[in-house]
């Protein structure tokens, strides 16, 4: 998809991060390029040691490409320092200075630009309430708990009003439900401030509930880039598919390729209308992947056939393991339950897997 | 039969014997090691000299007089001893340029080894020991060696044609300070690398994210971060410096005198032992006065910052 060179809070542009030299260079980034857009939540999702940190960090500053470009709003920042750029970070540790108040560590930046004393003052006080920590303005940063520190830690960053903010795992410290507030907390900021979120995380859960786009990488490289929706039900790859959610895969023949749908016939011999991956590239066999929830179990004759192996009871939903007959593989079909019936099958049942138009995707490798 | 009261009574005074036990050998250490001639040199400085050295055992508080005032020989009125205050502030004075000094090349030492790799930080550290090997003369001489009107500093200046005629370094209050900061460097290094060593670097790159440039990360991170090392190093430099004996006696020649040449003189030629032994408290009470000033004023500071 085209996008408008104006609208771009920050373009990467063939960005290529380099480690170490001679025999034991190792490419972090490999050649990259991505858009983001102004006022957008972005995350940057993959395993550790993906290159989504050092991404982070060459927009930030803290290390300098080996080769490419960064745009932030047509201005190449690549090779300027950190206190040159009109971005800030959010740390995975927080980074806190350990020898200043709350409030010192959420002025410091604005101090550090000149700003006259009384808008500091001012600044402050309306980070503290925004991040709710007016109460703990005079205490030390040893004094408070993770979770306000996490907030300090925002504050700080958010005070010198940067074009863009980065965030680098920063919900990683926190217990489940902290984090989960956080998140809530997170997207409330952004859409207050309207500030350019770029969010660095590993897990899927975090990214699909709060970003508008997500850049999904695996081993220095961007697999997709898509909103949550796209990411989830239109995975390019089978890294995209198998990184986020649960998924089966099924190997099928591809005849028909037209207007992003084709026709894929199955080894059992059915044919079903899938949707193609961009970027695929016509050839005979591909893999073709379902969600469990996008399959449905019957009784009767379906587009595939198998055995129930196991029922596993999930609360909100049924996970029913099913061993495909011919192939041997496993399939999963996941059923929303229903109060006091249960899922109207049981290990050992012969069950057909039914997948309707438009539940699979071909991916492109 | 005890009662279970008495048992336990028992217990306790066993108990408290047995510490006494273990915890005699330190404090025989102390005393004997540092309470008990303290002790005798503050007897001392409250005694007559004897003719050869030595006191003989009458009270007089002539030493104590001594130690600020002279007395006019014919009639005894006193006036301010000029020579003995100049001592005193020249000391103080060589002992804080020393840690000045020391500070200034052992702080970005101290960066540099911090900021290493894990693996090659013991070898720096290793390298900043090595001259502690080396006995203090010895290396005093070394430096003789090469600040003399002869020595490699001139002989190099004088080929260069930078000078026509030999600069006089040796025997000057340079030579004691070059002397000195050479021979206490480390003392500063090892305790501002240990603090350096703690310093969490990412605070470091929040600063830089902040706006910070080079110098205000170096003045409002990394120094209020590593001031415990600061302090502890300048505290073990300026002690040894304003009591250094070696390096003022060797590179300062006769007439710059230090604090313990001083001292040393009221030992030996001076045959003044109660002289000697109140100048020997004055010294501990001026360290005990600048580290107190000192630690005071560092400390305000952090309050005010933090």
């Amino acid at each position: 998809m085209p996008e408008q060179p104006g609208k771009n809070a920050i373009e990467v542009r063939g960005v290529r991060k380099v480690f170490g030299s001679g025999e034991a260079a190792v490419a972090a980034l490999d050649t990259v390029s991505v858009s983001i857009r102004e006022n957008e939540f972005f995350t940057l999702l993959g395993p550790s040691g993906c290159g989504k940190t050092t991404l982070l960090r060459l927009i930030a500053g803290f290390d300098y490409p080996s080769a490419g470009e960064i745009l932030l709003y047509g201005d190449d920042i690549a090779l300027l320092p950190p206190f040159k750029r009109p971005v800030n970070t959010v740390f995975q540790s927080y980074a806190l200075f350990p020898h200043m108040t709350v409030a010192q560590n959420i002025g410091f930046g604005l101090e550090m630009l000149r700003k006259p004393k009384a808008e500091v003052k001012a600044r402050v006080a309306e980070m503290l309430k925004l991040v709710r920590m007016e109460h703990l303005a005079s205490r030390r940063t040893s004094q408070i708990s993770g979770g306000q520190q996490q907030r300090v830690a925002l504050a700080r960053a958010l005070a010198p009003q940067p074009k863009v903010l980065l965030l680098d795992e920063p919900l990683s410290a926190l217990d489940y439900k902290l984090r989960k507030e956080m998140q809530i907390e997170l997207k409330r900021l952004q859409n207050q401030t309207g500030i350019t979120f770029i969010f660095v995380t590993h897990d899927q859960e975090e990214a699909l509930t709060m970003s508008d786009r997500i850049a999904v990488m695996s081993s220095g490289k961007i697999l997709q880039v898509g909103s949550p929706w796209d990411i989830y039900d239109k995975p390019a790859d089978r890294f995209v598919a198998d990184f986020i959610g649960e998924t089966n895969f099924l190997t099928a023949s591809i005849a028909g390729v037209e207007n992003g749908k084709a026709r894929a016939t199955l080894k059992s011999g059915a044919t079903i209308t899938a949707s193609v991956a961009d970027g695929f590239q016509p050839k005979a066999e591909a893999t073709v992947v379902v969600r469990p929830e996008h399959a449905k179990l019957t009784k009767g004759k379906a587009e595939l056939s198998g055995t129930v192996e196991n029922i596993v009871y999930f609360g909100t939903d049924t996970h029913i393991h099913v061993r495909l007959d011919g192939s041997n593989d496993l399939f999963i079909v996941r059923q929303q339950n229903a109060r006091s019936a249960g899922c109207g099958f049981e290990a050992g049942d012969k069950a057909g897997i039914a997948i309707g138009d438009d539940a699979a995707q071909v991916l492109r490798d | 039969m005890a009662t279970a009261e008495e048992i336990a009574r028992a217990a306790d005074r066993r108990d408290i014997r047995n510490r006494w036990y273990l915890s005699a050998p330190a404090l025989l250490t102390i005393f004997f090691a540092a309470v008990g001639p303290l002790a005798i040199v503050l007897v001392y400085s409250f005694l007559t000299p004897g003719s050869y050295g030595d006191v003989k055992w009458q009270f007089s508080p002539e030493a104590w007089v001594s130690v600020l005032f002279e007395r006019d020989i014919f009639d005894d009125t006193l006036s301010l001893a000029g020579a003995h205050i100049s001592i005193f502030w020249r000391s103080v004075k060589l002992a804080i340029i020393t840690t000045l000094i020391t500070l200034a090349l052992g702080f970005p030492t101290a960066y540099f080894m911090a900021t290493r790799s894990e693996k090659t930080r013991d070898l720096w550290l290793f390298l900043i020991t090595i001259p502690f090997w080396t006995n203090l003369l010895i290396r005093t001489f070394a430096v003789l060696q090469i600040i003399r009107n002869e020595g490699i500093v001139n002989t190099v200046l004088m080929k260069l044609g930078i000078v026509s005629a030999p600069i006089q370094i040796l025997y000057t209050d340079v030579a004691i300070l070059i002397g000195m900061a050479y021979v206490y460097l480390p003392l500063m290094v090892l305790p501002v690398y240990a603090s350096m060593e703690k310093l969490d670097f990412r605070l470091v790159e929040a600063g830089y994210d902040l706006y910070a440039s080079r110098w205000q990360v170096l003045r409002r991170i990394i120094f209020p971060l590593v001031k415990p090392g600061v302090i502890a190093g300048s505290i073990l430099v300026f002690i040894p410096a304003i009591g250094a004996y070696v390096t003022p006696s060797v590179l300062g020649g006769g007439k710059n005198m230090m604090l313990s040449n001083l001292i040393e003189l009221q030992f030996g030629q001076g045959r003044n032992w109660p002289l000697g032994s109140a100048l020997s408290i004055t010294v501990m009470l001026i360290v005990m006065v600048a580290l107190l000033v000192y630690v005071r004023n560092a400390g305000s500071q952090e309050v005010r910052h933090g």
